[in-house]
């Protein structure tokens, strides 16, 4: 579904990616976690154009994401993204939040967006919140709603670029919640995320990066188990000793 | 102290300064904010371009518009309008353009050098998330522009364009120079043929500034409930 081959990004001198490569199957769920500043989220927001890299090749779906001749926004229409600040907008309402894109990119009517809208506001509980606006939810509420915004699309592959770490801690579950739930239902996923539990639970693979580098690559009881890598030994050990 | 005065002439010209000055000016100022608003608008968009050429175009364009005095422009346009006219549509003469559309012309692509810079402000202060969020649902350039960045934008600035408006207002009285009758027009035109300068210049400068207050306090208003909205 997501092949990233030998990908490499620099800002001017700094390279914040070296030769990464991995990929995500259709149906696989892939954390992506590592230290701040490793290159995890540049590395997700390359897989569907946000970002652009100078060598090395992304293929989604079949589709060259670096190609000149690539129609990017029909590509990213595909692959649903969560980012960590939720990012829903102010000035529209929930509804209109999750209709806008079914409408613009999908040609859907009107009431065709939101029955779509309103079975997803209720698959993640939040039905009721339909006519507010975003600033008059709680942030794990938002993210939700970002999520349902997401899969309105009906998305082959989900993104997920730390959509717990803006989040009070007594948020966080509600989200991962939704998260488990659609690993369960067999979404192609892509996580980058710090909860090491939610790994633990629906990953099928863990990848470790740092300075830019994919360090390990493995299946998660493997990683957790018995990661190969001093770096990832060290990192798990921080992350893990409360 | 008024005894050698007659406030009288201001009550008999009611009609004629308002139905023919203060609708001219009226009609420039919304044309002109309108107007404005808009190429403004584009220009802020092509400033904020990752084309160069594009951004440097409307860089020199704003820079060109904010350095030259206002009465200049006016002046300018008023003798280059016909030639442009002519030059576009391929005519054998200059296009007779009357003074309210050369004005009308000239203070649109006068404000919008200004509105341009507000948009542009407002547009940068909407965070890069928001640009990526619509990107990544399918949206293309014009859609997240228009959907998501320029309404957000739009609401910000609303008061400093507004305030911006009201200067505008102001400043359409300027079209003196080519002779047409806005609200200080007609007013200097009764004041002339009555002999009632003062009478005049003090009535037309109490109607600026009723104006002009009151859209103020409005803008004032308005920013109040923005505030509590956001």
């Amino acid at each position: 579904m997501i092949s990233i081959k030998n990908v490499s990004k620099w800002y001017g001198s700094f390279q914040v990616l070296k030769t990464c490569s991995t990929e995500v199957a259709k149906g696989e769920v892939v954390v992506v976690c590592g230290p701040s500043g490793s290159g995890k989220s540049t590395l997700i927001k390359c897989a569907n154009g946000l970002e652009s890299f100078q060598q090395g090749e992304i293929v989604v779906n079949g589709v060259s994401v670096g190609a000149s001749d690539t129609d990017l926004p029909k590509l990213r229409a595909k692959v649903g993204m969560v980012f960590q600040h939720f990012e829903l907008f102010p000035h529209m309402t929930v509804t209109e939040n999750l209709n806008l894109a079914q409408i613009k990119v999908l040609g859907r009517t009107r009431q065709e967006a939101t029955d779509k809208t309103m079975a997803l506001l209720k698959r993640v509980g939040l039905e009721s919140h339909a006519p507010k606006y975003p600033g008059h939810l709680s942030g794990g509420q938002q993210q939700r709603v970002a999520i349902a915004r997401a899969l309105a699309m009906d998305p082959l592959a989900m993104l997920f670029d730390e959509p717990t770490s803006a989040l009070d801690p007594e948020m966080i579950n509600e989200v991962l919640d939704v998260m488990v739930q659609l690993a369960q239902e067999g979404m192609t996923m892509m996580v980058v995320t710090h909860e090491m539990g939610f790994a633990h639970r629906v990953a099928h693979r863990v990848i470790f990066m740092d300075q830019g580098e994919i360090v390990e690559d493995a299946g998660t009881n493997e990683f957790f188990g018995s990661p190969r890598s001093e770096r990832a030994q060290q990192f798990l050990s921080k992350i893990l000793q409360h | 102290m008024f005894s050698g005065f007659d406030f009288d002439v201001i009550g008999r010209s009611l009609p004629y300064l308002f139905r023919e000055g203060m609708a001219f000016t009226l009609t420039l100022t919304g044309i002109a904010m309108s107007g404005g608003i808009v190429f403004g608008t584009l220009l802020a968009m092509m400033r904020l371009a990752k084309f160069p050429p594009l951004a440097l175009a409307a860089g020199a364009y704003v820079n060109l518009m904010r350095s030259v005095p206002l009465l200049l422009v006016i002046f300018w346009f008023y003798f280059l309008v016909p030639w442009i006219g002519q030059w576009l549509i391929g005519a054998t003469q200059p296009v007779r353009v009357g003074a309210f559309l050369s004005s009308a012309i000239t203070f649109t692509m006068f404000e919008a050098a200004y509105y341009c810079e507000i948009m542009r402000a407002g547009i940068q202060s909407i965070a890069r998330g928001q640009v990526s969020a619509g990107y990544a649902l399918g949206l293309d350039y014009w859609q997240t522009m228009g959907q998501i960045v320029l309404p957000q934008a739009f609401r910000n600035m609303l008061p400093v364009l507004l305030t911006q408006t009201i200067i505008l207002f102001q400043d359409t009285s300027l079209v003196y120079v080519i002779s047409a009758t806005d609200f200080l027009g007609a007013a200097a035109k009764i004041a002339n043929r009555d002999g009632r300068l003062v009478e005049m210049y003090l009535f037309a400068a109490a109607i600026y500034f009723a104006i002009s207050v009151a859209g103020s306090y409005g803008v004032k208003l308005m920013q109040q409930r923005l505030a509590v909205i956001r």
